[in-house]
């Protein structure tokens, strides 16, 4: 695990209906860093995941997840789609959702197992901290306690990689800053490596490690002072980009193009 | 009572019919898919109908129909829940080609059209052979070692789709082969207590359990349970009152436990 | 035509066109709010109310509109959640009010005379024997509920939409849900005493779900539904006269084919 990237693209370009998404990209991201995925819409970051998950082969270059090629180590990765919401009448608690991400694949009957499996999944709510709330029925919860028992069940089964598909999206600011807090306790502490799609980077600032800004067709990585600066976006989009930083420390992206509707990048899950 | 043969079969029929219900019940609920088992249901009676007209065994008509539309929803939905409308105007047609069909038969046959629409909707568990009794079983087992094989993945599937596809669980079609398994179920059940009234068994201990648990392996083990009191309790209850028809008495007792499981958490949040 | 030198032929066209615009407008809104298994439940409920009227020596349309009314109520009750409509609870609560009202309905029956044709004819209708006076009871409900429809059509479709939105609006959600389901059992136990219990249905949820396939407008949608609704029964009640198969197949078939088409001209836009 130590030495290898959980991550890495060379010269990589995606490819939908015959038409590049982004191309030429070099991208390494290393066990247990938090990376978010920013960028317009459309202009590819889903796409990123699926190619990681082998959904999606690539039109040119090289990408290796885990070491291997995109799709061969999936059962070590934690994948959560974008949300759809719980239908609030769910009848089920959140711990059996956590139970689930176990071994819910598997064939049989859902068997509370042994002590091995029961204590994996009180460890694993307990960093998220849903232990208060986790036996109550999952519709009756609140957006952010969802999505902590969402990310938590991700987790059950040890993963090396996290891909979080929005998962700030349906929440308020305070959940969205406690969330992030979150992922990156459990990347220090579990060294698993979590790439998130984002809208928004400011709840997420203080602690991510790097940025993968995605636009134009092209993907610049890095530190996000480094990223999130007018040069290196006007760069990046070839026209005139600010950024500007409010007076709380919030930054501002000003001057953005209208992306292009992309149908097949938003839909493709 | 229990000297009685009649009484023997119809107690193990019945209970094999009620385990295989409740545990198929259960997700039935918990999938919100209780019209496509109604829809089923009442299908029975149309494939009943037309084996009758065919002049071939019932049971196959009765199998035949309630798979074949299961496949048809199954085709016809999104991964989870079938658009309730078309459910309605697919069963509504087949409904109305039962009508016809007893049109027809009764047209052809004279009299005894009139027992076997009363006894494929409304059941005859005491009037079951032995060999019927045994067959129930068989069917029952099966279709219980079927839900046991997908429980877990369909659980994932039902609460957490998108999560469980990530994961490689082919939710659609495990979807497809939950809705095969209902229609055994009511296929099987039909013969128990008839077609209108064997979501009496799938719907009403599932309720039940739903309300008073949301533990789902508590929630299967209460559901099943509850199936199997209503067809004791009912079949004791039924041969105690003689004027009181038996699937009625079976149904009431479902019911009855329905009601009290809603009393008993009536103030709580849901 | 031959037809209508027949007076109860002139009576079933009259009851069927008060009968198909009814069901247009309750089966539009029925569809809309996904509550075709309520409308169906209703429908079934008229069989118990029939049968427990005869056994009890009351008249029989006392029967019909008592047990569909408190059907209404149970099924409003039970549905009632939280937050709201409670979707899963609410089909467990619709199938057992539904088997409840046929156990009931089979009791009732047997304790009465275990004729079978009178089941059938419960079950199954006919248009035949329709008097003058059932035709005036009919235009009586109808002009009931076209009135409903008038007052509270507006509110109704809003709250069917968006329910929250609606209620923060000042509409009485909590109100409007259960009264529609009352005005809905009320329309069907009036239309179950000339086609049946188990057929009033496809008149329900057929030409709506038609006319839903092809289009989202309201007023047009209306329209669409009555047109189909009228034609199919117009259709099937010549079928029916003229080759003496029942009319119920001719009802459910027609509707089939409608939808059929619908889904088909739908899919092509």
């Amino acid at each position: 695990m130590t030495g290898t990237p959980a991550v890495e693209l060379r010269g990589a370009t995606a490819e939908i209906g015959g038409r590049a998404v982004w191309s030429g990209v070099d991208l390494t991201i290393e066990p247990g860093e938090l990376v978010a995925v920013l960028g317009p819409n459309g202009a590819g970051k889903s796409t990123l995941l699926r190619v990681l998950l082998g959904l999606l082969p690539l039109g040119a270059g090289s990408a290796t997840v885990l070491g291997e090629m995109p799709g061969h180590r999936n059962s070590d990765i934690g994948y959560l789609p974008q949300r759809h919401g719980f239908d609030s009448s769910t009848r089920i608690r959140g711990v059996d959702l956590v139970r689930l991400g176990l071994d819910g694949n598997r064939w049989g009957l859902p068997l509370s197992g042994g002590r091995t499996e029961r204590a994996r999944v009180e460890e694993v709510i307990g960093l998220v901290d849903a232990a208060a709330y986790a036996r109550r029925p999952i519709g009756e919860l609140s957006g952010g306690e969802q999505q902590r028992l969402l990310i938590a069940q991700t987790l059950a089964a040890g993963p090396e990689l996290l891909l979080l598909d929005e998962p700030l999206d349906s929440l308020d600011l305070p959940n969205q800053t406690a969330v992030s807090a979150l992922l990156a306790r459990i990347c220090r502490s579990e060294h698993v490596a979590v790439l998130l799609v984002a809208h928004d980077v400011n709840p997420l600032l203080a602690d991510l490690d790097r940025v993968v800004y995605i636009a134009g067709g092209r993907i610049v990585s890095g530190r996000p002072e480094e990223v999130i600066t007018s040069e290196t976006l006007s760069g990046l989009y070839g026209v005139p980009i600010e950024v500007l930083r409010t007076s709380d420390g919030r930054l501002v992206v000003v001057g953005q193009p209208e992306a292009p509707a992309h149908h097949s990048d938003r839909h493709a899950h | 009572m229990l000297a009685q043969e009649f009484i023997r079969n119809a107690l193990v029929a019945g209970s094999a019919i009620a385990i295989a219900s409740g545990a198929v019940g259960y997700f039935v609920v918990l999938r919100a898919q209780v019209f496509a088992g109604d829809a089923l249901s009442h299908v029975a009676f149309t494939g009943v109908l037309a084996a009758a007209l065919a002049g071939i065994d019932l049971r196959v008509g009765l199998f035949a129909a309630t798979i074949a539309v299961a496949l048809l929803f199954a085709a016809l939905g999104d991964r989870i829940r079938v658009d309730d409308a078309a459910i309605g105007v697919v069963f509504a047609w087949v409904l109305g080609l039962g009508v016809l069909f007893l049109y027809l038969f009764s047209r052809g046959s004279g009299g005894s059209n009139g027992a076997i629409a009363a006894r494929t909707l409304f059941g005859s568990i005491f009037s079951l052979s032995g060999h019927q009794t045994e067959l129930a079983a068989v069917i029952a087992a099966l279709v219980v070692a079927g839900i046991a094989g997908i429980s877990r993945p369909l659980l994932f599937a039902t609460i957490a789709p998108d999560s469980a596809a990530a994961r490689g669980v082919p939710v659609g079609a495990l979807g497809a082969a939950f809705l095969i398994l209902l229609a055994i179920d009511a296929a099987e059940a039909t013969q128990a207590v008839g077609a209108l009234l064997l979501l009496g068994l799938i719907a009403a201990p599932a309720g039940a359990a739903m309300r008073l648990t949301a533990e789902p392996r508590l929630g299967l083990a209460i559901s099943v349970a509850a199936a199997l009191a209503s067809i004791w309790v009912g079949v004791a209850l039924a041969y105690a009152a003689p004027s009181l028809p038996p699937s009625s008495a079976i149904i009431g007792v479902a019911v009855a436990i329905y009601i009290a499981a809603f009393a008993a958490t009536w103030g709580k949040a849901f | 035509m031959g037809l209508f030198a027949y007076p109860f032929m002139v009576n079933a066209l009259e009851a069927g066109t008060i009968v198909a615009l009814m069901a247009a407008v309750a089966g539009w809104f029925m569809v809309l709010r996904r509550q075709s298994f309520a409308g169906h439940t209703l429908a079934v409920m008229s069989f118990p109310g029939a049968s427990g009227a005869a056994l009890a020596g009351i008249p029989l349309a006392l029967g019909y509109f008592g047990s569909c009314s408190i059907a209404a109520i149970a099924i409003a009750a039970g549905s009632r959640g939280r937050m709201g409509r409670n979707r899963q609870q609410e089909s467990a609560v619709i199938g057992t009010v539904q088997v409840a009202g046929f156990a009931l309905g089979f009791l009732f029956l047997s304790l009465y005379s275990g004729v079978l044709e009178s089941l059938e004819t419960l079950l199954f209708g006919s248009f035949l024997g329709i008097t003058q006076d059932q035709v005036l009871t009919l235009l009586a409900v109808a002009a009931g509920v076209a009135v409903f429809f008038v007052l509270v059509g507006r509110p109704l479709l809003y709250a069917s939409i968006d329910p929250a939105a609606a209620q923060a609006r000042g509409v009485p959600v909590r109100l409007l849900e259960p009264a529609f389901l009352l005005v809905l059992g009320l329309a069907v136990a009036a239309t179950a005493q000339i086609t049946g219990v188990l057929l009033v249905f496809a008149l329900l949820v057929a030409p709506a779900a038609a006319a839903q396939r092809l289009t989202a407008r309201v007023g047009a949608g209306l329209a669409l539904t009555a047109a189909i609704g009228l034609a199919v029964t117009w259709l099937a009640l010549s079928l029916s006269y003229y080759t003496d198969y029942p009319i119920g197949f001719f009802i459910t078939s027609l509707g089939f084919a409608a939808y059929v088409v619908a889904h088909g001209i739908g899919r092509r836009r």
